[in-house]
């Protein structure tokens, strides 16, 4: 039983955990504006999603298996979605390639959609709870 | 949890953002001053940012490495009734650009602001997890 209310949140779960990462990418972005040299990162959600969904219950995380003491460990990775360079509309001088309408613009959207999957959320547990209480 | 690094990163550029904006006050404050304590007329000053890791995570802060002397030469004045004046009259100023600093000004105010709306959007965020499943 409790697994199969494990099952019902997951999605929901997962959606939430990648949301908090990808926050925390796009406020780095958006602190890091005017440091010279500084790449703006973000993570392709759907890949990131698809990869949480993927996992089997139970299972949090899957980092990378190190199979040598000398393996290094993949900086940043997070759910095993590592974050990717964006690609530059606009170069300016100081290398820095942090556009702040795009930044400002993802990281609305991305709180927005955080509360909407915590909504859904909320629902699924009060369903679950006229459910049992009848 | 993720979304409390938000905090970490943004609090770090507005300190950082904070410290810009002294340095710009204090250009603007002495941008006459002909005369230091070593004799010399003022140098402007900026603040050099660079991106630093936050720990256990994908997010990135900011922080001033270095806080560097202008190079400009300083601006000649011919003024030849100034105490300060050398044989052929002209008194050198500060290298301060009041103009290029008030762009300055005005872009850290705007940075700061921004960072604390990322602040707030994380506050927000995280106060209605808080209330996930009442």
């Amino acid at each position: 039983m409790v697994g199969k209310i494990d099952d019902f949140m997951r999605f929901h779960e997962a959606a939430l955990s990648i949301r908090g990462q990808r926050q925390q990418l796009l406020a780095s972005n958006i602190a890091n504006a005017d440091t010279p040299n500084y790449k703006a990162r973000d993570i392709d959600f759907s890949a990131a999603m698809n990869h949480a969904l993927s996992l089997k219950g139970g299972q949090i995380s899957a980092d990378l298996a190190k199979t040598s003491a000398t393996h290094l460990d993949v900086q940043g990775a997070q759910n095993g979605v590592s974050p990717l360079y964006r690609t530059i509309a606009q170069g300016s001088v100081d290398g820095n390639t942090v556009d702040m309408d795009v930044e400002r613009n993802q990281f609305t959207d991305n709180s927005l959609r955080y509360e909407a999957s915590l909504t859904i959320l909320n629902m699924q547990i009060r369903n679950m709870l006229a459910a049992i209480q009848g | 949890m993720s979304l409390f690094n938000i905090f970490n990163v943004a609090g770090s550029a507005m300190s950082a953002q904070a410290q810009r904006l002294n340095v710009v006050s204090s250009n603007l404050a002495n941008a006459d001053s002909v005369t230091s304590s070593n004799g010399q007329p003022y140098k402007a000053k900026q603040v050099v940012f660079s991106a630093v890791p936050v720990a256990d995570s994908v997010s990135t802060g900011v922080k001033v490495s270095e806080v560097v002397e202008d190079a400009n030469p300083p601006k000649m004045m011919y003024d030849p009734k100034h105490p300060l004046a050398d044989e052929k009259g002209y008194v050198a100023m500060p290298n301060v650009n009041v103009v290029e600093e008030m762009v300055n000004m005005i872009s850290a105010s705007r940075s700061y602001q921004t960072n604390v709306e990322t602040m707030n959007a994380a506050k927000t965020m995280l106060l209605k997890t808080l209330t996930l499943g009442q």
